[in-house]
């Protein structure tokens, strides 16, 4: 391309002061630019001012929206976290007062088994005593008779006498209790 | 570099392209000057390729653009806020939109053409267009200011605030000068001489892989290759620069705008 340039050029022509214009280019210049200003200023500038006038609305109704639609959504969300916090006061409190009556009936049902276990240990303490009562007072009467039977037979002479049986039944016994502590030494 | 200077050494036959060849001959010659030239019909071809591509873009306007929509859109954004916006600020840099505008997409495309084969040939590689750009902004810039504030303007803009009045007569000649008269010709001279300059490297590696080629010696056929690849590298870097500057021509006048509307706070 250059190289068409530059054959078409014919050399040898006189030295052209570059600074020096061509008045039918500047006119071309001049006219030129004026229907682009004509066409720019008529049709373009308008139609591109138009749409970002619409453009500009649209956007802030859009923001408008936007922004209406932001409150209503925070508005929502606090709401949802007002209920939430609600919800879970509302559940501690109902585990607070399980966990008290729960601890009440514990201690009631302590309380009334502690008892009841007294009762029957006190119970089973008196029947037990009289128990050994009844066994004492039993053994103590059949061990003098067998004691005196013994001794009777032994001797051969009756024991009767009530008062001296008893005596002596009471003598051995407390005989028998020494022996037994002293070995129990 | 090393490749480009290795036909200079062999000297003779080979001869670097200069200012003359940017003067192409006219494809429809009439008068006393050039004629229709190839820049004239690419002016022409911008305004309708702009014209149409953003009509396109603008014609179905949907809140959820196209792909189409969105491309014209992103453009028509990046002057709009990128540019206008963000320097003029305020509630009526909405006015200067359309020129500025027209001003990045006009440069823009007219720079572009130079990095599209074929075409190739930047429309502002001559200094008629460029002067013509910067004139129309250096007459808008004044009119807005003297709009605002008034012939006021003139003080505003030439005599700065809480200077002493002994550095006075120093500072507004130069400020006069600075601001009036040197400023329209930077303003088109930095658009017209970094596209000029451009189109030259272009044109000089092009020149020099065909002398290269044409050569006998096989080394120095196999240098073309170097050459290519700094001329690739170069027409990388031209592509961006002519975008570049298609900004910087935009965001001068908006800022020069910004200067005239608020001139009293300057």
């Amino acid at each position: 391309m250059n190289q068409l340039i530059i054959s078409a050029a014919t050399e040898g022509e006189a030295k052209s002061n570059p600074l020096v214009p061509n008045v039918w280019e500047m006119g071309v210049v001049l006219v030129g630019f004026a229907v682009l200003m004509y066409i720019v200023v008529k049709f373009v500038v308008p139609m591109f001012e138009k749409t970002f006038a619409e453009r500009a609305e649209a956007i802030e109704g859009g923001i408008a929206k936007a922004e209406a639609a932001q409150a209503e959504a925070s508005a929502a969300l606090e709401e949802y976290k007002q209920q939430l916090s609600d919800a879970r006061a509302e559940a501690n409190r109902i585990r607070e007062e399980a966990r008290a009556e729960g601890a009440q009936i514990l201690a009631d049902l302590k309380a009334k088994a502690a008892a009841e276990s007294a009762r029957i240990t006190e119970q089973a303490h008196a029947a037990i005593e009289s128990e050994r009562q009844a066994a004492v007072v039993s053994l103590r009467s059949e061990v003098g008779t067998l004691a005196t039977t013994l001794a009777g037979r032994i001797v051969g002479e009756a024991l009767t006498d009530d008062q001296r049986a008893a005596r002596v039944v009471d003598r051995f016994l407390a005989d028998l209790e020494t022996q037994s502590a002293g070995a129990a030494k | 570099m090393i490749a480009l200077a290795l036909p200079a050494q062999d000297s003779g036959s080979f001869t670097p392209p200069g200012i003359d060849e940017m003067h192409l001959p006219a494809i429809l010659p009439w008068g006393a000057h050039d004629g229709f030239s190839k820049q004239m019909l690419l002016v022409i071809l911008s305004v309708v390729i702009i014209a149409t591509f953003f009509i396109l873009a603008a014609r179905k306007q949907q809140l959820v653009p196209g792909k189409l929509q969105f491309a014209g859109e992103m453009a028509y954004g990046f002057v709009r806020n990128g540019i206008a916006k963000d320097i003029i600020g305020g509630k009526d840099f909405i006015k200067y939109v359309p020129l500025l505008f027209s001003l990045f997409f006009f440069i823009l495309v007219n720079n572009i053409y130079g990095a599209i084969p074929v075409i190739q040939l930047p429309t502002f590689s001559h200094v008629g267009g460029a002067y013509v750009m910067a004139g129309i902004v250096y007459f808008t810039w004044i009119i807005i200011g003297i709009k605002k504030n008034g012939l006021k303007y003139f003080k505003l803009a030439t005599v700065p605030s809480g200077v002493p009045w002994y550095i006075l007569p120093i500072v507004v000649p130069i400020e006069i000068i600075s601001n009036f008269l040197v400023r329209p010709v930077t303003h088109s001279l930095r658009l017209f001489a970094t596209m000029l300059a451009g189109h030259l490297i272009v044109m000089l590696a092009g020149s020099g892989i065909e002398f290269l080629v044409m050569q006998e010696n096989v080394l120095l056929k196999g240098a073309s290759v170097l050459v290519l690849v700094g001329a690739v590298a170069m027409y990388m870097l031209e592509a961006l620069i002519m975008a570049l500057q298609a900004y910087v021509f935009t965001l001068l006048t908006a800022i020069y705008i910004e200067g005239a509307l608020h001139a009293d706070s300057h």
